[in-house]
């Protein structure tokens, strides 16, 4: 997946062996949306969005949060929690070996950056993953750093904006274990809800899975990113159940839309103008004295 | 229980063969009585099926767990339950076959079961999707949970899915959303549940229905977070071949997850596997359950919740670093 990374064809695909496509490489890139060749800077200074045609790039989740929220205003949360490889679990590689490899690569040291951001003047709880990072991927470590940011919200009464790029779901690696962080995020989630808490879901290119049938699909408010792939099952596994063509623009952020399960698609630039219109909508109630 | 000759599983052959002597000697010794012979026999045969019973690997477990002739939630509520009333519907797309819903009573108790249906012939199974719900299956569950809860009844669900539908039709009509909501409004529901995985239980579209303040599997069932097929596909990149060992890396058994304190208890079936006799199995199941609410049912709503939420809270493997090392 995003092959159409920044940095480097391989950036995100999890496979050094891919030869790299394009010209990506060095000051120029081409477009995947208008087949136009970009100047990478303009790109990078434009939030990589394609400035011809508005494709949304990838972008990593440290970018993201420079470009959202109010400059110097990010307090990072929760990055001393480390995956470990609770099954020893090898397939072609172990997973200790990738976790250090995922580390090395992305400078990141999981799939998901939290902590407390201010957009113009406003603070809110800000959960981002990042799809270079093992696709994503949901393990014990991005399942306990999004429930303590969402424990974190209730108990400041703060707005929690999760915004969601992970291809991979729940991570393989991890086995039930990953499977049980979509249960246990989304019990954190209840327990904010009930606490009169306001969720806005930021979907992103890709948000699949056990990522997408839980915590992505929850917010009380969902936006989606143009022409993301957001989808349950993978285009790959149900053209291999149905046999049928499926339908053009499946699985996108405005199939989504027409379907009735986004609220709005949101041009990268414009978020943080939409994330502080709902918060003023949207306000927490003062907590009930009891 | 008889099991067709088309259903034997290939690890289950020298079982089988055993069995067919053993009923050669036992037609031959007509009028005879038990012979010493006849009695060797049936314990060689006894032994043999808990020798290969007790060294089943992840994979063989999983064909086990998905033998055709394995008991379904049907079998489960006709051999349980005194009675079964069946509700239909989600009230918004339509009614889900691949699960089923209806008050059944249990001993002393009313609840409401919930439970996938894989279908028994070809035409039942084509009816209930093998046991892959779509979004309505989980609207279902949930409407129908919710009025569990508005009469304080307890809730069981069997989980046997190879997942959520994965089709054109689940999509637009939201397999993400349907589940993850049942994810959520299960987690606050404030009457009991009891989940248990009967054979096969695989990703998100058995959680979907699998959150609860009890959570067992049957000895040869399994828990996932993806079918071993669709895990070699992924990781491996070579199709389904390397399924087995998908299978044995995922550490998808019940003995793996109790010991990873995903699940409660293991609850044993009869020698040589659930679908050799289906009522010793329904037997094991009814005793588990009634011990479940006897635990849980006098618990109030807000108990229940505060406990589910802890149980999931807990669930994860992690280290938590010091900027002087690791802890």
């Amino acid at each position: 997946m995003n092959q159409e990374s920044l940095e480097t064809g391989d950036k995100s695909s999890g496979n050094q062996r891919r030869p790299k496509r394009g010209v990506p490489e060095g000051l120029f890139l081409r477009c995947p949306g208008c087949g136009a060749t970009l100047y990478k800077k303009d790109v990078e200074r434009n939030q990589n969005v394609c400035p011809e045609c508005d494709h949304h790039f990838y972008i990593s989740a440290r970018d993201r949060i420079t470009h959202l929220v109010d400059s110097d205003s990010f307090e990072e949360w929760f990055d001393n929690l480390r995956s470990v490889d609770p099954l020893a679990f090898v397939d072609r590689k172990s997973y200790k070996d990738r976790l250090v490899d995922e580390r090395k690569r992305t400078k990141l040291n999981e799939a998901i950056v939290c902590g407390r951001a201010f957009v113009r003047g406003r603070p809110f709880v800000a959960a981002i993953t990042d799809s270079a990072f093992s696709m994503g991927s949901m393990g014990s470590v991005v399942g306990e750093k999004l429930v303590r940011s969402i424990e974190k919200a209730t108990e400041l009464r703060l707005p929690l904006v999760i915004i969601s790029a992970s291809g991979g779901g729940a991570r393989m690696q991890e086995g039930i274990l990953s499977l049980m962080q979509m249960a246990k995020v989304s019990a954190a989630l209840a327990k904010y809800d009930d606490a009169g808490g306001l969720y806005v879901s930021v979907l992103t290119n890709p948000t699949m899975g056990g990522v997408a049938a839980s915590f992505a699909s929850l917010g009380d408010i969902t936006l989606a990113e143009p022409k993301a792939l957001i989808g349950f099952a993978g285009p790959r596994t149900i053209w291999a159940t149905v046999r049928l063509e499926l339908p053009k623009g499946f699985q996108t952020s405005e199939f989504l839309l027409a379907h009735g399960f986004v609220d709005r698609i949101v041009h990268r630039r414009s978020l943080r103008d939409e994330l502080a219109n709902i918060f003023d909508y949207c306000r927490l109630k003062p907590k009930p004295s009891k | 229980m008889a099991v067709s000759s088309s259903l034997y599983l290939p690890f289950e052959k020298p079982i089988y063969e055993l069995e067919a002597q053993l009923s050669e000697l036992e037609a031959n010794s007509n009028g005879k009585g038990v012979t010493d012979e006849v009695r060797k026999m049936r314990r060689d045969l006894d032994n043999l099926v808990r020798k290969v019973y007790e060294n089943l690997s992840a994979w063989q477990t999983v064909q086990v767990a998905r033998h055709q002739a394995r008991p379904q939630s049907s079998d489960y509520i006709e051999l349980i339950f005194e009675e079964f009333f069946e509700l239909h519907g989600d009230r918004a797309i339509g009614d889900d076959k691949a699960i089923v819903t209806g008050f059944a009573k249990l001993g002393d108790y009313r609840v409401l079961v919930v439970g996938h249906q894989k279908g028994k012939n070809t035409q039942e199974r084509s009816e209930r999707f093998f046991g892959c719900a779509h979004p309505e299956g989980y609207r279902k569950a949930l409407e129908k949970m919710k009025l569990a809860e508005k009469y304080g009844l307890p809730v069981i669900c069997m989980i046997d899915t190879p997942g959520a539908y994965p089709g054109i039709g689940a999509e637009q009509r939201g397999q993400s959303l349907m589940i993850a909501n049942n994810l959520l409004e299960m987690s606050r529901l404030k009457t009991p549940i009891i989940c248990t995985v009967i054979g096969e239980g695989c990703s998100g579209g058995a959680l979907g229905i699998g959150i609860g303040d009890r959570v067992c599997m049957l000895q040869f069932a399994y828990y996932s977070v993806i079918s071993p097929e669709g895990c070699s596909g992924i990781l491996w990149k070579e199709g389904d071949s390397h399924k087995e060992e998908a299978a044995e890396a995922m550490k998808l058994t019940s003995k793996d997850l109790y010991r990873l304190g995903v699940i409660d208890d293991v609850v044993e079936e009869p020698l040589g596997g659930a679908h050799r006799d289906h009522r010793t199995a329904a037997w094991n199941l009814k005793s588990v359950w009634l011990r479940y609410l006897r635990e849980i049912s006098h618990l109030s709503g807000e108990e229940l919740v505060d406990q589910r939420y802890s149980k999931f809270r807990r669930m994860g493997v992690f280290e938590e670093a010091s900027a002087g090392g690791t802890t």
